[in-house]
């Protein structure tokens, strides 16, 4: 296990570099630098924010050297400076943001998890049945229908046309004043259709994934053993097959961050929800380059430990894999 | 040979064919080729005809899908946004699977340091959330249709890498592929003639289900303004402009939106379908 665990750390630091390396490319192959199509396209941009990018980026400099310069801020977290008037530190404006994005990540993810597993269950233990492709059918349409277009449509409904949910925002205006539990309940009702939304939306490849596993270990001998001794359907189910069944659905949990952070942007900007995916749109669409580069490390660091975290409860679950067996 | 192959592919259209998620999927994706192609023949309106007088109808007999608010008919609209639509899809796809083919063979059939190589590329363009990365890039650049797909299809190759490298590794030690080597023929003629049509199967399901990835990302730029520009009509940018009419103009935001979630359905029920009947360990009862 511990050599096993040193082998997975030490193969993130070229991971690191490549993450911090494409993101540098991806701001400064864009035709013309950054600095000038800054300004060329943003009048809002003073002197002072150029100046600062320029110094920043040490743009006179050749591309290395830039690159290695802004790799050893990286180091002591330092983005620099955002182009927004405010012009705080990239850093302090992610940090306040990320709490949001990731708490709420976090109920979707235990949200889908606890919806998707048994219904992938139930799709695989009555396959081909009707519910077996009602079930499809549901989960196919959270993940074919447009995040933004049924926010659009529920916000329309519950916000406006029943006017039983708020449509913006994570909390009331004087919810500070509140006590927590009305504080508590003020939130939730904020926080439906957001979370409802993310989670029907990443359904469809955990309970398919599980549906598919399912069907295999059920075709097993270890299963038609386990049924020819007369254990009730319950056991071979939940004993029996599910706990080999649910092995690889950890490493899909953990793949399934990056997307669900990605998915953030759209929500977050439709109910204005003060997230990381909030601050990245208004931040692409001033061109706030500090900012933008920022978001994308981190946003790309956060995936990695997610994996790296599958990975290992992975390692744990299965001594198969810790042993460079399977 | 020719007879097996012959029997085998008629026996994957059978499978295909009698599942009917995946024909009517099929059907749907073949109208709206038709539809697409045959534009300007099918519907009597323009999509960009301005008409002051009949702003923001609602669905009638003479427009389906009522008007929008610059008098446009919006099943027009629908029509020509189809072509951006499977455009996308078709141009972005065949970009991310070229790449990701071209990899997985150099990664799996040379293995060494290229496969080192070329899997750590893939496993830190992974860690990217994909949205985030598009939507950086596409900001950049001055808004086209061009650009959009292309960085969806630079995004989007790593899936169908991983996919044909597994499959390379098994068959580069197949017995064919063996005897192949024994007889002296060169790694371009093994790769391409022996290995690559037999690691293709999984490709096809993925490019299949990477179209309606492609076609939803598509509508997402665009309804957030940095995709297709109207006057162009897309699926997304007409929920943009429909959004601000959703109390009493409903039809310019039900329409648009059930379009993306019926081409994406199809292209789905194709995908599943298509790993049914590829997949010769799930036979069907």
């Amino acid at each position: 296990m511990l050599g096993y665990l040193l082998n997975r750390v030490l193969l993130l630091i070229p991971l690191f570099i490549g993450i911090t390396l494409i993101t540098f490319l991806v701001i400064h192959l864009a035709p013309g630098e950054p600095v000038e199509m800054q300004t060329a396209l943003s009048p809002k941009v003073s002197a002072k924010s150029r100046e600062r990018m320029r110094e920043f980026y040490g743009l006179d400099k050749p591309l290395h050297v830039q690159y290695l310069t802004w790799l050893k801020r990286l180091s002591k977290l330092d983005f620099g400076r955002s182009f927004a008037p405010d012009g705080r530190p990239v850093t302090d404006k992610i940090k306040e943001r990320i709490p949001v994005t990731l708490s709420i990540n976090f109920i979707a993810l235990i949200l889908e998890f606890g919806l998707a597993v048994p219904i992938g269950i139930l799709a695989a233990r009555y396959r081909n049945s009707a519910i077996d492709k009602t079930i499809t059918l549901f989960v196919f349409l959270g993940f074919a229908v447009p995040t933004f277009w049924l926010s659009l449509l529920l916000m329309y409904f519950f916000g406006v046309k029943l006017g039983i949910l708020p449509i913006s925002g994570l909390h009331s205006l004087g919810a500070e004043k509140m006590t927590p539990f009305a504080w508590l309940i003020d939130t939730s009702r904020h926080l439906v259709m957001p979370l409802g939304v993310a989670t029907f939306g990443a359904l469809a490849g955990l309970s398919r994934y599980t549906r598919s596993t399912m069907l295999e270990v059920l075709g097993q001998d270890y299963i038609t053993t386990a049924r020819a001794k007369g254990l009730t359907e319950r056991v071979v189910i939940f004993r029996h097959a599910l706990r080999n069944a649910l092995l690889p659905i950890i490493t899909i949990l953990g793949f399934s961050l990056p997307g669900l952070i990605g998915g953030s942007v759209i929500f977050e900007t439709i109910f204005a929800i003060p997230g990381m995916g909030q601050l990245f749109y208004m931040g692409v669409m001033s061109r706030d380059y500090p900012l933008v580069m920022g978001i994308l490390v981190i946003g790309a660091f956060l995936t990695l430990a997610g994996n790296l975290l599958a990975d290992l409860t992975y390692a744990f679950a299965d001594p198969r894999i810790r042993h460079g067996r399977a | 040979m020719s007879t097996a192959t012959y029997r085998h592919s008629t026996d994957i259209y059978n499978k295909f064919t009698s599942n009917r998620f995946a024909a009517a999927g099929a059907l749907i994706v073949l109208a709206l080729f038709v539809l697409s192609f045959l534009a300007p023949y099918i519907t009597p309106f323009s999509p960009d005809d301005l008409d002051a007088y009949h702003v923001l109808l609602p669905p009638s007999a003479n427009h389906w899908m009522g008007t929008d608010e610059l008098g446009r008919d919006v099943l027009t609209r629908i029509i020509y946004g189809a072509r951006i639509s499977l455009k996308v899809g078709f141009v972005a796809v065949g970009i991310s699977v070229f790449l990701g083919t071209v990899a997985g063979l150099l990664a799996g059939y040379f293995g060494g340091w290229i496969d080192q190589l070329l899997m750590r590329v893939v496993d830190i363009m992974l860690c990217f959330p994909t949205f985030f990365l598009i939507l950086a890039v596409i900001a950049m650049l001055e808004p086209s249709i061009w650009y959009i797909m292309i960085i969806i299809g630079l995004t989007g190759w790593m899936g169908v890498a991983r996919l044909v490298r597994a499959e390379v590794l098994s068959l580069r030690e197949r017995d064919f592929v063996v005897a192949a080597r024994c007889i002296g023929a060169s790694h371009m003629r093994i790769i391409f003639r022996h290995i690559l049509p037999n690691a293709m199967s999984p490709v096809f399901v993925s490019a299949t289900l990477g179209v309606a990835g492609a076609i939803l990302i598509e509508s997402s730029l665009s309804f957030l303004g940095i995709g297709v520009q109207p006057p162009v009509p897309s699926w997304g940018n007409m929920l943009t402009a429909g959004k601000d009419y959703l109390e009493f103009a409903w039809w310019l935001s039900l329409f648009p939106g059930t379009a993306i979630l019926v081409t994406v359905i199809a292209y789905n029920l194709v995908g599943e379908g298509l790993r049914d009947a590829l997949d010769p360990r799930i036979s069907r009862m």
